[in-house]
């Protein structure tokens, strides 16, 4: 306690001698840690940048103002109204015959093709579905927007350069001055694509849409959480509360772990092996899917649940079985509400995973080019990711943004499941 | 707990109940090649708008991938149609017929090209197969002859040969999984590499050792792997104007104002060159139907008469628009009347 005075100076010189060395040392490691999150910022925001710059642009859809006149003798020459032939009736004539009224100048057959051609080859399947709805419009004539092939969106949008030589261009100088023309009487022009979001895939990039891929995962999800969220809490509720502490457990939970860290793609080829192949489950069906993702998702689901039974306080057990509450109760009335919450964010975050995966459906069948709207979870369909992943690979240029606009749609999704998981959290937090 | 084995139990029926609609199949399942998916997909969706059927499934396995699955056997759980970018190998065959899987229907659809390309902002390459062979085999003949085969030491272009330029050779293209590489292997690879006189004459004694000199790619990082995606060489390429890249005419049809297809042998990677026949490294694209499905899947019939349709695979079809190269007139109508009869295929022992 009584040390000399000389030593007590000595100290504080030392201490002053390295002082500021250690605050610079503090200073440092602070720029460091700022760095590195601003680096970590730099980089969502670049790809943020880059996914929204490339992508804004499919959510529109370049469309031609047309006159359409619905002869009857073309869509119905019987005047039965029969649906039959209304279905099968020759729609894309009448609409080749509203941008021969539009264009009366072209001659010849290679010419008129390339009429054709600027007009989305679907563009027909929108004037029977309106017919189909009201054969009221046959024998009328309405204005109509139509939507235009891939390359003319393409040319609207400012992805072809009109200035480069006509051999560089897919588009001739023919077609380009078509559009000019179109475009200084106002007949054409962007409108939001409404396609985009409600159709299912298609080879035609104007026709193409993420519906059918948004209802595959959604039914996808759905049999994960329905088999994950129940066979996960009950596997951690009994391994946390009821499990005797032996060798078995202690095994147990190790490959719990272990499977944590098991690469997607093998979950994939068991599902094929087993689902698929042993209990002839059809291939490329959401339930296969939710059932495969559901092992990726148990182990997550398993970890963080257990994490949340830990934190509840002892005292709550310990109150609630000295009023005489069964061990049953304990953890049903008083520990499981308590830990929802913390299960809840954990199961989140496992369907935010199972969203995102890729690999494991590959095997299973999912990625594959699936027109009809999948309803119901037997039924053929894909997933969002795949879909992103089908899109990158295809040669048309359009596809590109429409990649990138299917990558907005995902990460949406994504930023709305955590939302709902803090929401989730909070209102549960508010009640105990 | 109630709720939750009432949810387990609903599970658990569902999966019941898909073991029953497994039993029937109201829709064509079709898998295989990546290559085929584009124009298969293509028929599939106009089949699927303008017929009361559903629209067809179809998979992207890889043609080898895909035969295996329509060789597992005949029911609705096994697909219907196999997309392949080159023909089924007999192996395929027998396979096939141990499980059951006897009369299959063979029907070519068209050619693809495969282009080597660069950057519209360097000059064209005018190359032959020899060149390719030379630049990117892993073992090539000793300049000095006699024979001998020597790990490549070729740097440059210009080493290959004088008239080329004196740039690095630097080639993105797809791995060893994709068809895109079989095709070019053996049709750019194997073509230049028969071109040396004892390499072609131990074809007939020795055709392992043959096909390991001309199939083996080097692997000193003068060929970068550049994964199946085609769309991400033409962007590499764009930004690397001193690298040439490996990939579908479909992908060079559409991005004509970014990237050049190379002239190989004399002949520039056209529609017309490939068409003909005159450009070397062209491949046919088929696809095989399984005889017993016809009758049971509902649309099969349909679906054939759909792809084999002028309006589709002819000279002006729709597919055409998407990049396929067609057959010939005479070969086409052979075919579809093979597919009308639903003629069985024979391959030459």
């Amino acid at each position: 306690m009584n040390k000399p005075a000389v030593e007590q100076m000595r100290t504080i010189d030392r201490v002053n001698a390295t002082l500021k060395q250690r605050y610079n040392r503090e200073c440092r490691f602070r720029r460091f840690g700022l760095g590195a999150v601003l680096l970590g910022l730099l980089f969502v925001g670049l790809m943020f940048l880059n996914i929204i710059g490339n992508g804004y642009s499919a959510f529109q859809q370049t469309r031609i103002l047309l006159e359409i006149d619905y002869r009857a003798e073309v869509i119905d020459p019987t005047g039965a109204r029969d649906p039959a032939t209304l279905s099968s009736a020759d729609y894309a004539a009448l609409v080749k015959s509203s941008l021969r009224a539009l264009f009366p100048a072209v001659q010849g057959r290679g010419e008129k093709r390339e009429l054709y051609g600027m007009l989305s080859s679907g563009a027909f399947l929108e004037l029977r579905r309106r017919v189909m709805a009201d054969p009221g419009l046959i024998g009328t004539r309405e204005q109509l927007w139509l939507p235009v092939d891939d390359d003319i969106d393409m040319l609207v949008k400012g992805y072809i350069d009109r200035r480069l030589p006509e051999s560089e261009r897919r588009l001739d100088n023919r077609v380009v001055a078509w559009v000019e023309q179109l475009e200084s009487t106002g007949a054409i022009e962007k409108q939001f694509n409404l396609t985009f979001l409600t159709g299912g895939d298609s080879r035609e990039p104007e026709l193409a849409g993420i519906g059918g891929a948004v209802m595959g995962s959604l039914y996808t999800l759905i049999v994960t959480l329905l088999l994950s969220f129940p066979i996960g809490v009950a596997a951690a509720v009994y391994l946390e509360e009821f499990a005797p502490r032996n060798r078995w457990t202690d095994l147990v939970e190790v490959n719990i772990n272990n499977l944590a860290a098991v690469p997607s793609i093998v979950f994939g080829l068991l599902g094929l092996a087993v689902f698929i192949n042993f209990f002839g489950l059809p291939r490329s069906a959401p339930l296969v899917g939710g059932m495969v993702l559901t092992l990726m998702t148990l182990p997550t689901i398993i970890i963080a649940s257990r994490a949340a039974l830990k934190s509840v306080p002892p005292s709550i057990r310990e109150a609630a079985l000295g009023v005489g509450a069964s061990r049953m109760q304990t953890v049903f009335h008083h520990v499981l509400p308590l830990a929802m919450p913390g299960m809840l964010t954990g199961t989140i975050i496992g369907m935010a995973q199972a969203l995102g995966e890729t690999a494991p459906l590959l095997m299973i069948g999912m990625v594959a080019f699936i027109v009809d709207i999948p309803g119901g979870a037997l039924d053929p369909s894909t997933v969002l990711p795949v879909q992103i992943f089908l899109w990158a690979d295809s040669p048309e240029r359009a596809f590109m943004e429409k990649t990138s606009a299917a990558i907005m749609v995902l990460l949406g999704f994504l930023i709305l499941m955590n939302v709902i998981a803090v929401i989730l959290r909070k209102r549960f937090e508010r009640r105990w | 707990m109630i709720n939750n084995r009432l949810i387990l139990a609903a599970a658990l029926t569902a999966a019941a109940a898909s073991s029953v609609q497994a039993a029937s199949r109201d829709y064509i399942s079709v898998v295989g090649s990546s290559t085929v998916y584009p124009f298969a997909t293509v028929v599939a969706e106009t089949f699927g708008k303008t017929t009361a059927f559903k629209t067809p499934k179809i998979e992207s396995t890889g043609s080898g991938g895909g035969l295996k699955l329509f060789c597992a056997g005949v029911g609705v759980e096994h697909p219907d149609i196999t997309n392949a970018s080159r023909r089924i190998k007999s192996s395929e065959v027998e396979r096939c017929a141990s499980n059951g899987v006897n009369d299959i229907v063979e029907v070519k659809i068209g050619y693809d090209g495969i282009v080597i390309a660069n950057a519209k902002s360097a000059p064209q390459f005018n190359l032959t197969r020899r060149d390719l062979f030379l630049a990117l085999a892993k073992k090539v003949p000793n300049v000095n002859g006699g024979g001998e085969l020597i790990d490549n030491p070729y740097k440059t272009w210009q080493d290959v040969n004088a008239s080329l330029p004196a740039t690095a050779i630097e080639v993105l293209g797809p791995p060893p999984t994709s068809g895109t590489r079989d095709a070019f292997v053996e049709l750019a690879m194997e073509g230049g590499c028969k071109t040396f006189d004892f390499i072609k004459a131990m074809k007939k004694q020795d055709k392992k050792t043959y096909k390991g000199i001309c199939h083996s790619i080097r692997e000193d990082g003068a060929f970068i792997e550049a994964g199946e995606n085609d769309n991400l060489i033409v962007q590499k390429l764009e930004s690397n104007p001193a690298a040439l890249g490996i990939f579908g005419f479909s992908f060079l049809d559409q991005n004509a104002d970014k990237v050049q297809g190379s002239i190989v042998d004399n002949v520039a990677p056209t529609f017309e060159a490939i068409a003909d026949g005159s450009y070397p490294v062209s491949r046919p694209l088929y696809f095989y139907v399984k005889k017993a499905h016809v009758g049971k899947i509902p649309g099969i019939q349909e679906f054939l008469a759909e792809f084999t349709s002028d309006k589709a695979w002819g000279e002006e079809g729709y597919l055409v628009d998407k990049g396929m190269i067609p057959m010939p007139n005479q070969e086409r109508s052979q075919f579809a009347a093979d597919v009308k009869g639903l003629n069985i295929l024979r391959l030459a022992k």
